[in-house]
């Protein structure tokens, strides 16, 4: 099927897809680019100006950003630890035979399909509430001062909130994986002489590390671009705490209503974005080969 | 040493008994085979012994200790997979280091240790590969290799050469014999295929629904099989079984009689039949004879007799070599 005439008519037959997804792509990316040089304020209509780079320059030496980057790359880092290790040691525990497996295995998707902002709602008002929250409550139960989790620690509570959602996915992916580890070869290292967890470090974990790979790097596409949780409990705060570079994003474009710093920060935000996985791929990328 | 001996072991998974009470003894350099159809719970017995799983009742003990309850690591004894196990992340030098590395071996004699091995096994130019660059027979010699610097008190095959093609498996069958002979170690090895168990045993265990048939040396089976089981399931093609009338005239319920042992001719002979299927090999001919009465027979004749479907043939058995059975099976003597 592969002559000249099959390959043309193959093109041609792409085509519409590859048109319509590059302008898909294209045009937004184009106009953000255009915007995120010029001069353009909500409050100012109709005043727009060429203004070059300037936008970027602000963007970049506003200190805001620098707390933004550093809480992105703590909020990516913290909740991927948190689900890989702990999706390894949920899987582990899902793997064994006990009474009501299966629905366990359902139900363990379950946050996974709660909404963002609901999700968020639910452990601010219910679990991290200093007066009503469970937690002040089991705190005070033990006798110990309640703690203020959104205002004390606020990016630790946005990580929890974030790993309770994507902990699940973790989990049933590195579950599937666990499941297609050969008995055999754990009964191999049985027998030569492997120790539970000589076989855990020595059979179980390489073979996890293709699963693992794939979890870090589709998590690691949609923690970047961490929102709702923030919007809904901490507003990026108190002062930048919680701030990340999405959000930074949005307060620049929505609040202060300059949508040309928005922008460049938008073009920021993307640059950054590859950067990452750039290294993600340089670091564990190799995993995905066979 | 490498003796085994198991005495009155028992396996039952849930409400089904895969093994009765069975006893064996395994001497100290044999090579033992246990053979058996599908299901017959030969992998289950020798996971047994490897502890692999645990015995339901009775006891193993390896070179007069008793292991019933160890972990499969405290038992000396290495194991050769089916599906050959391998680290696949692990090069092959890795993968025959691991047993050494799990005992805390030093790297000196790590290295020394993998290097003879390889050496044995012609993998040293392998070492640096994945067991997913190999070969199957590769493989299987990687899995041996495994096995081997461990220096067990026995190895245990469970169906290696099932995953290798027909032509590999005689080079391996070979290897493995070889091997046995170097090493003198004892080995016991699980198969369905009875040729296999001819070629390499010292001793062999036929098994039936977990239990022991008949235990004996490849040709004691062959020509003195205790029960109707046995004589039907080692030598190929199988011995062919009569019944009635003809049966009668030897006292028996049943008689046997295997395809070599049945003389053909165009011309006279004790049973008349019609040729079936006829397959010339060159060496031999392999005939499927409709004899009437007698039922479906099949004949082996040494080199290509010329005969084709619906000839008329005469069989002769030779009377030396019939086999007599009572109705429930056992043999007459």
């Amino acid at each position: 099927m592969a002559t000249a005439h099959s390959k043309t008519a193959a093109r041609l037959m792409i085509s519409p897809a590859v048109l319509l997804l590059l302008g898909w792509m294209l045009v937004p990316l184009g106009m953000t680019i255009y915007f995120s040089l010029l001069r353009y304020n909500l409050l100012m209509p109709g005043m727009e100006s060429f203004t070059g780079l300037d936008n970027y320059r602000y963007f970049l030496t506003d200190p805001a950003f620098y707390a933004a980057f550093k809480n992105t790359l703590l909020l990516v880092g913290g909740v991927l630890l948190i689900t890989t290790v702990g999706g390894v040691l949920l899987a582990l525990l899902l793997d064994q035979d006990f009474w009501g497996q299966g629905i366990v295995r359902i139900l363990t998707i379950a946050p996974f399909f709660v909404m963002p902002t609901v999700s968020a709602l639910v452990w601010k008002n219910m679990f991290m509430n200093p007066v009503n929250g469970l937690f002040a409550y089991l705190f005070q139960a033990l006798g110990l001062e309640p703690y203020d989790w959104l205002g004390s620690a606020p990016l630790f509570s946005i990580i929890w909130m974030v790993s309770w959602t994507w902990l699940p996915f973790a989990t049933l992916i590195l579950l599937t994986a666990l499941q297609s580890l050969d008995r055999e070869q754990i009964e191999a290292a049985e027998m030569d002489g492997a120790g539970a967890l000589a076989r855990f470090f020595y059979i179980t974990v390489p073979h996890l590390s293709r699963a693992a790979t794939v979890v870090v790097l589709i998590e690691t596409i949609f923690l970047l671009s961490v929102f709702a949780e923030i919007l809904v409990t901490t507003n990026g705060g108190p002062g930048y705490a919680s701030t990340n570079i999405t959000y930074l994003v949005y307060a620049q474009s929505l609040l202060q209503f300059d949508v040309g710093g928005g922008a460049a920060g938008g073009i920021v935000a993307v640059v950054l974005a590859n950067i990452v996985a750039i290294f993600l791929m340089r670091m564990i990328g190799k995993n995905l080969d066979a | 040493m490498g003796s085994i001996t198991l005495s009155k072991i028992t396996k039952t998974f849930g409400p089904k008994e895969v093994i009765p009470p069975l006893d064996l003894q395994i001497n100290e350099g044999e090579f033992v085979v246990f053979v058996g159809p599908s299901g017959c719970g030969k992998s289950t017995l020798l996971r047994l012994i490897a502890g692999l799983e645990d015995v339901t009742s009775g006891q193993i003990s390896i070179n007069g200790e008793e292991v019933t309850l160890a972990p499969p690591a405290k038992r000396g004894l290495a194991m050769v997979f089916q599906s050959y196990a391998l680290y696949p992340h692990m090069s092959v030098k890795k993968n025959i280091a691991f047993p050494l590395k799990m005992a805390k071996k030093s790297q000196s004699e790590i290295d020394e240790k993998v290097t003879n091995a390889a050496k044995v096994l012609n993998l040293t130019e392998y070492l640096d590969h994945r067991p997913g660059q190999l070969s199957g027979g590769q493989r299987q010699r990687v899995a041996i290799g495994r096995a081997i610097v461990r220096e067990p008190a026995a190895f245990l095959f469970d169906e290696p050469l099932s995953n290798l093609d027909a032509a590999l498996r005689v080079n391996m069958r070979a290897e493995i014999s070889d091997l046995h002979r170097q090493l003198e170690t004892t080995m016991i090895y699980v198969t369905h295929d009875q040729v296999e168990a001819m070629t390499m045993a010292d001793k062999i265990v036929v098994l039936q629904a977990g239990r022991i048939e008949q235990v004996g040396a490849p040709l004691e089976l062959y020509e003195t099989p205790r029960n109707k089981f046995v004589a039907g399931f080692i030598g190929s093609p199988r011995m062919n079984f009569i019944e009635g009338h003809e049966a009668a005239k030897h006292d028996a319920h049943t008689i046997g009689i295997r395809p070599e042992h049945l003389t053909i001719s165009t011309e006279s002979g004790a049973w008349q039949g019609k040729v079936g299927l006829a397959e010339h090999l060159g060496s031999d001919t392999f005939l499927r004879v409709d004899a009437g009465p007698l039922g479906e027979l099949t004949v082996r004749a040494i080199g290509d007799v010329k005969v084709k479907y619906g000839d008329t043939v005469f069989l002769s058995p030779d009377p030396s070599k019939i086999h007599r059975f009572d109705a429930g099976g056992l043999a007459l003597r």
